[in-house]
């Protein structure tokens, strides 16, 4: 286990490191800092001191160590657009990201697997087939036209609900959350609905599709045969070893909600990080790219290692230093 | 053992078993008109090639036939009780607790994801008002007796962590968990290696002798049925075509299949060339021939064979269904 989570980091850094590399030639590919910095009026030799200065002139493996060392701490240099450090500015829109995506995430997975383990024990019942005819249309209609058509619905015609923004945020610490004030939290049913529907339905059919092959096993007739309760066969035989397969998808889906939100934070003005990315890509801003992409990088990786660990908890076969510590 | 005592009413009783799958394109039948019992420790063989309806019958005994599959006539009588119409929970009552079933693929019978010692334990604790602890203690005792190693300590090892055969030994505890009259096993040592089979079937027939379990065990492996069965049924295309006590079955078979499946055992010590083969193959369920199913295939047919099903008549020590002994038996008769 301890070897397998070792090999697992290492991989994880491997990842990183090659996506620090492309961030890090994307500086060279978009124009020349030196210039963006001292303008047109800029004499050679303020040029020379300043690329001297800034370590442009270093081989590029040096270059790119120090922009690794950097990156290791946070720090991507200062924002060409705004002026402001690029660490500060992801601390600030970090935590809308993460809450829109965290709660998307909840109510995708938990409701998915809930319907999903419905659908699948109920095969050919009435609610099975609506559930699944709806599902259809969560997978194909794109993310934006569901977020304009819940806008639409709830916002422009019932008035319930905020059609943009966080409402009023709370600030603890850093952090600054909309789940403490009325207003926070009616904002943000629209946006996790948006984005976790796709994932919702995704999730369902998969676990729906799992079961089912799950079901059709020899071990679930023996337990059949051994008179053991529907319920207890279903929830605890057969829905244990759907999750098995269900976690490596869901798992992969969760990163691309936190590193994707790009599509409904435009829709709904989102203050998060996709919007952050979309600004930055308009105007260039090559420093807040590079970071935005190391950002998507590192939670796809964390969220790879959380997987890969979640497995040694659910599927006892992959723990096989047990058998050699018992001696048998 | 018990075959002499009329008296004793048998475990299991089938009578007129029929069992059809609906499909698109009509009706099929896969067994028909099964009838035979097991009495209280007896084994019962049940003998045929793949798809003569060995499996099935176990299956539907233990009601786990799925859809589209129906029992489509016939009793089942469990020690006097009537099980064949009882509904799901009064069979879910039945399985495990009064009837054990064993499948071929130990790899496979067992759920994965859960120690061993936990599956038997669930089991005891479905169908025996014991506590959890009396329910691992059993669980202990069990592995104990089947003969696994060290069981203080496998009992928290996983399915993965045996061999083949050490895990048809935990199904054979959990099929004798809750201490059932009768164990339906199913080709137990079809998936495993020759030298383990043998192991397998002398701790079944032990552990079913102890407790004076009956045994319904279903194989194409002639020799297992000649050292472990008392009774052996021979199926062709879903019917029992021959049943008897497996000394007169195997010696002197009255059917003509029963005959050539006798042929195919190889004699330690006979020098043989080759052995007998039936020619051509068993019909699909949706081309049985009319009248006996085993005529295209029969070196000894008559006239009468194309005609009618013969029934399952007493031929000496043996029953056997077919028109030949019918021919014998009026001979004899008008002879005497």
């Amino acid at each position: 286990m301890f070897a397998f989570a070792i090999r697992s980091l290492a991989q994880g850094v491997l990842v990183l490191v090659t996506v620090a590399f492309i961030a890090f030639s994307m500086f060279r590919f978009v124009g020349d800092p030196v210039v963006n910095m001292l303008g047109q009026e800029a004499t050679q030799q303020d040029r020379q001191e300043l690329t001297e200065r800034l370590g442009l002139n270093d081989p590029w493996p040096i270059q790119f160590a120090r922009f690794l060392g950097n990156a290791a701490q946070g720090e991507f240099g200062v924002s060409y657009r705004q002026g402001r450090k690029v660490s500060d500015l992801i601390k600030e829109r970090l935590p809308a990201t993460l809450e829109l995506a965290v709660l998307s995430a909840i109510f995708a997975t938990g409701l998915g697997v809930l319907l999903g383990v419905y659908a699948a024990i109920n095969r050919t019942g009435f609610v099975s087939n609506v559930i699944m005819t709806t599902s259809l249309i969560g997978v194909s209609l794109p993310t934006f036209l569901i977020g304009i058509g819940l806008i639409y619905i709830f916002a422009v015609e019932l008035r319930w609900l905020p059609s943009f923004g966080r409402g009023d945020v709370v600030r603890l610490g850093w952090w600054s959350t909309g789940l403490l004030t009325e207003s926070g939290r009616k904002s943000l049913i629209l946006p996790v609905l948006t984005l976790g529907f796709f994932q919702l339905t995704l999730i369902m059919r998969l676990v729906r599709a799992e079961m089912l092959e799950v079901m059709r096993a020899d071990f679930i007739r023996f337990a059949r045969a051994r008179g053991i309760a529907d319920r207890s066969i279903e929830l605890r035989h057969a829905l244990r070893n759907t999750l098995i397969p269900v976690v490596t998808i869901a798992g992969l889906q969760l990163g691309s909600v936190i590193a994707f939100a790009i599509v409904t934070e435009t829709v709904f003005q989102w203050p998060g990080l996709g919007a952050l990315f979309v600004n930055a890509v308009q105007f260039a801003d090559v420093p807040v790219m590079s970071a935005y992409l190391m950002f998507v990088a590192a939670v796809f990786v964390i969220v790879n290692l959380t997987v890969d660990l979640l497995y040694f908890i659910l599927d006892p076969r992959l723990r096989s230093g047990r058998r050699v510590a018992k001696g048998h | 053992m018990a075959t002499g005592d009329t008296a004793m009413e048998p475990v299991l009783s089938v009578r007129n078993l029929s069992l059809e799958f609906v499909t698109r394109r009509g009706v099929l039948r896969a067994l028909n008109e099964i009838s035979f019992d097991i009495a209280r420790g007896e084994v019962l063989g049940v003998v045929g090639e793949s798809g003569a309806g060995k499996s099935l019958t176990g299956t539907a005994i233990i009601g786990l036939i799925d859809k589209p599959g129906r029992l489509s006539g016939g009793e089942i009588w469990l020690k006097g009780q009537r099980i064949d119409n009882i509904g799901h929970d009064g069979l879910r009552k039945i399985r495990g607790r009064r009837i054990g079933m064993i499948f071929q693929d130990p790899l496979t019978s067992l759920n994965p994801l859960f120690r061993v010692g936990d599956q038997i334990a669930e089991t005891v604790l479905t169908h025996m008002p014991v506590s959890k602890a009396e329910a691992r203690a059993r669980a202990l005792a069990l592995l104990t007796e089947v003969g696994i190693p060290a069981p203080e300590s496998r009992i928290d090892a996983y399915p993965h962590e045996f061999s083949g055969g050490m895990r048809q030994r935990v199904v054979i505890a959990l099929a004798l968990a809750a201490e059932p009259d009768l164990i339906i096993a199913d080709e137990p040592t079809t998936a495993l290696d020759v030298s383990v089979q043998a192991q397998i079937i002398t701790l079944l027939k032990r552990l079913c002798r102890t407790r004076g379990t009956s045994v319904m065990l279903i194989t194409h492996d002639m020799g297992v049925i000649a050292e472990t069965a008392d009774r052996v049924a021979v199926m062709y295309a879903g019917r029992i075509v021959e049943i008897g006590p497996v000394a007169d079955v195997i010696r002197q078979p009255k059917h003509p299949y029963a005959t050539g499946l006798m042929g195919a055992i190889p004699a330690l010590g006979a020098k043989v060339q080759r052995l007998t083969q039936i020619s051509g193959a068993m019909p699909r369920l949706n081309a049985i021939p009319a009248g006996c199913a085993f005529r295209p295939r029969c070196t000894e047919a008559i006239g009468k064979c194309a005609e009618a099903v013969p029934p399952l008549v007493p031929v000496g020590a043996t029953s056997a269904r077919c028109w030949l002994h019918e021919a014998q038996v009026e001979r004899s008769a008008s002879h005497g």
